[in-house]
């Protein structure tokens, strides 16, 4: 039974997310006793794609040119479609990312696919095909069988590790032309933060709320984010007032998170924020109150000032090696 | 213009999540419109008060939603319809608000970028690809002009900006409109604005929700003192490992 694993790049490299799904994908396909293939779209760096082989993968297929890119995901999901007719897919793996529930719906729909989103474990397949899925912004877990012939798949973020293997795979060009339903989005500008870490994909998220008082505060955070090479988040407040941008808001309503490490400062730990990033490895608290909840979350916490903390906090990292 | 928005009846932000005999235990949980899906229906109404023309809010669930279809209604929308059936997966609400909508040419469809229950993130997506329309997600500005929309649509690490011609499904999230305070007007002619029951159509189960589980409890939240925040940096290094 064939496995297909959609890929995204970050515009200079293959996501880790992507990784971790290539790794997940080719354990289902050794479970289901078959081959994995990956699909990537957009002009991604043919050593990239061999790389792929690395985490499994030994072919590759690759839609490139005019508007397959990663920022049309009506064409891209039907490179995806393509593909998956092309080896007989019977699993659809992808990974999590901002565009990828429009993605996967389309691919669902298109090849008549039962499609669950959020998957956190590889699939139980001793009979029929269950996977667990995190639900209620990773409060709870629910097990749910997919009975359909072809299954579509969204892995949650950071839930499975990919393993590097060794390995190169080959990478074969898909021809494919637009249909006029993939141009009916047109996008006719991009504002896009660049040579920062994407929240999303970072293994270490410092993140800071109202504590911090005014946005010329912020260099305190950043400084501590560059010394440990971390994403930068905040509470909502905070992009509320637009002392941060939009896509940084972490939460129930804003993005959501599963670092290794989540560092939050001068955030109280409401439900609505616990809930973007309750599903992180590790959470350390830094708040000036004692009973601020957000400790009750926190696997460490220290309870003092931000303004005298961080700046320590800052020179011991930059010690770190 | 003829706008449909779809919403969720799902539980408070701040809800106890727990399971009684696997299913979720509701007593003491207080039921709201889903916050994206609330998004989408302030937008509606700005677009109302705009281009003119009509809200209809849609929400497939049994009797038990329709004070949140009523709340809904007391927001600005004109009229409402129930798909009667327990919502079992994205799929399956897809496949019911498509099977309304497809006899109903809206103009524009929105809904929540997803629920806060099960945050799918499918069904804007899937009711988009059964009635052939383009589907924006996830969008945080919304304007039209004539037939011609553009938005703003959020990217890892930033925005872009899109267009599209009407229809198209679209899901919504902050910060595309401010929510909406129902007054005392609302209120009392949300009481008597139509509320349509309409019977589910049967769709195959192409998957099933069995069983429920918590998350195992955290540890005991480690302190360390103020005055030397470089342990902190040890025990993430020597004892969590994440460093
Ligand atoms: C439907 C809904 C959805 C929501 N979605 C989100 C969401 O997605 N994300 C989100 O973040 N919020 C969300 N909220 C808002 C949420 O309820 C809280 O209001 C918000 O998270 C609080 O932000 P904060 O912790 O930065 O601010 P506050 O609650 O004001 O906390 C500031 C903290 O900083 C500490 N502090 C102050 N000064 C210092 C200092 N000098 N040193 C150290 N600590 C200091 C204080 O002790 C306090 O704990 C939502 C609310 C609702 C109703």
């Amino acid at each position: 039974m064939s496995v297909l694993i959609y890929v995204e790049s970050n515009g200079s490299e293959i996501k880790k997310s992507s990784h971790d799904a290539v790794s997940y994908g080719v354990q289902v396909a050794s479970k289901l006793g078959g081959t994995a293939t990956v699909i990537a779209v957009g002009d991604i760096p043919q050593e990239q794609l061999i790389a792929l082989g690395n985490f499994g993968a030994t072919s590759v297929l690759n839609v490139t040119g005019g508007a397959f890119n990663q920022s049309n995901p009506s064409a891209t999901a039907a490179a995806v479609i393509e593909a998956a007719k092309k080896v007989g897919a019977k699993v659809v793996v992808l990974p999590k990312s901002t565009l990828v529930d429009s993605i996967a719906s389309k691919v669902a729909s298109q090849l008549k696919a039962g499609v669950v989103t959020n998957v956190t474990e590889l699939p139980e397949t001793s009979s029929g095909f269950q996977v667990k899925r995190s639900i209620f912004t990773g409060k709870a877990f629910a097990t749910v069988t997919i009975n359909s012939d072809i299954k579509v798949i969204t892995l949650a973020k950071n839930a499975y590790q990919g393993t590097e293997t060794g390995g190169k795979a080959t990478v074969e060009v898909l021809a494919l032309s637009l249909t006029d339903s993939d141009t009916k989005v047109k996008t006719t500008n991009v504002e896009k933060m660049t040579g920062e870490l994407l929240l999303t994909e970072a293994e270490i998220v410092v993140s800071g709320g109202r504590g911090f008082k005014g946005p010329e505060n912020w260099g305190l955070l950043l400084d501590l984010a560059k010394a440990l090479g971390a994403a930068t988040g905040c509470s909502k407040p905070v992009s509320d007032m637009d002392w941060r941008p939009h896509h940084e808001h972490v939460g129930q309503t804003g993005v959501k998170v599963a670092p290794n490490l989540y560092i939050a400062i001068g955030i109280s730990g409401a439900i609505q924020h616990l809930a973007g990033v309750n599903s992180s490895k590790c959470i350390v608290v830094i708040n000036k109150d004692p009973e601020a909840p957000f400790f009750k979350a926190a696997d460490y916490g220290i309870v003092g000032d931000l303004f005298e903390v961080l700046p320590k906090l800052t020179e011991a990292a930059k010690l770190l090696k | 213009m003829k706008i449909l928005v779809c919403i969720t009846h799902v539980p408070d932000t701040t809800s106890k999540i727990s399971f009684t005999d696997n299913a979720f235990n509701t007593s003491g949980v207080q039921f709201i419109i889903g916050p994206y899906d609330e998004y989408a229906l302030s937008k509606a109404v700005d677009l109302k008060e705009q281009h003119g023309g009509t809200i209809t809010v849609l929400n497939v669930g049994d009797a038990e939603t329709e004070p949140t279809i009523r709340k809904a209604l007391a927001i600005g929308a004109d009229d409402a319809i129930r798909i009667n059936a327990i919502p079992k997966d994205a799929g399956f609400v897809a496949a019911q608000i498509a099977s309304v909508a497809k006899s109903e040419s809206y103009d524009l469809i929105l809904m929540g970028r997803e629920s806060i229950d099960y945050n799918g993130g499918l069904v804007h997506g899937l009711v988009a690809d059964l009635l052939s329309m383009p589907c924006i997600t996830p969008i945080m500005k919304l304007d039209i002009d004539g037939t011609l929309a553009k938005m703003s649509r959020e990217i890892e690490g930033g925005k872009e900006s899109v267009e599209c011609n009407l229809p198209f499904v679209a899901g919504c999230q902050e910060p595309i409109a401010e929510w909406k305070i129902p007054n005392m007007r609302g209120i009392m002619s949300a009481r008597t604005k139509a509320l349509k029951v309409v019977e589910p159509i049967s769709v195959v189960d192409d998957v099933v929700y069995g069983s429920y589980s918590l998350p195992a409890p955290k540890g005991a939240c480690k302190m360390i003192d103020a005055a030397n925040p470089g342990e902190l940096l040890t025990l993430l290094r020597n004892e969590a490992k994440v460093l």
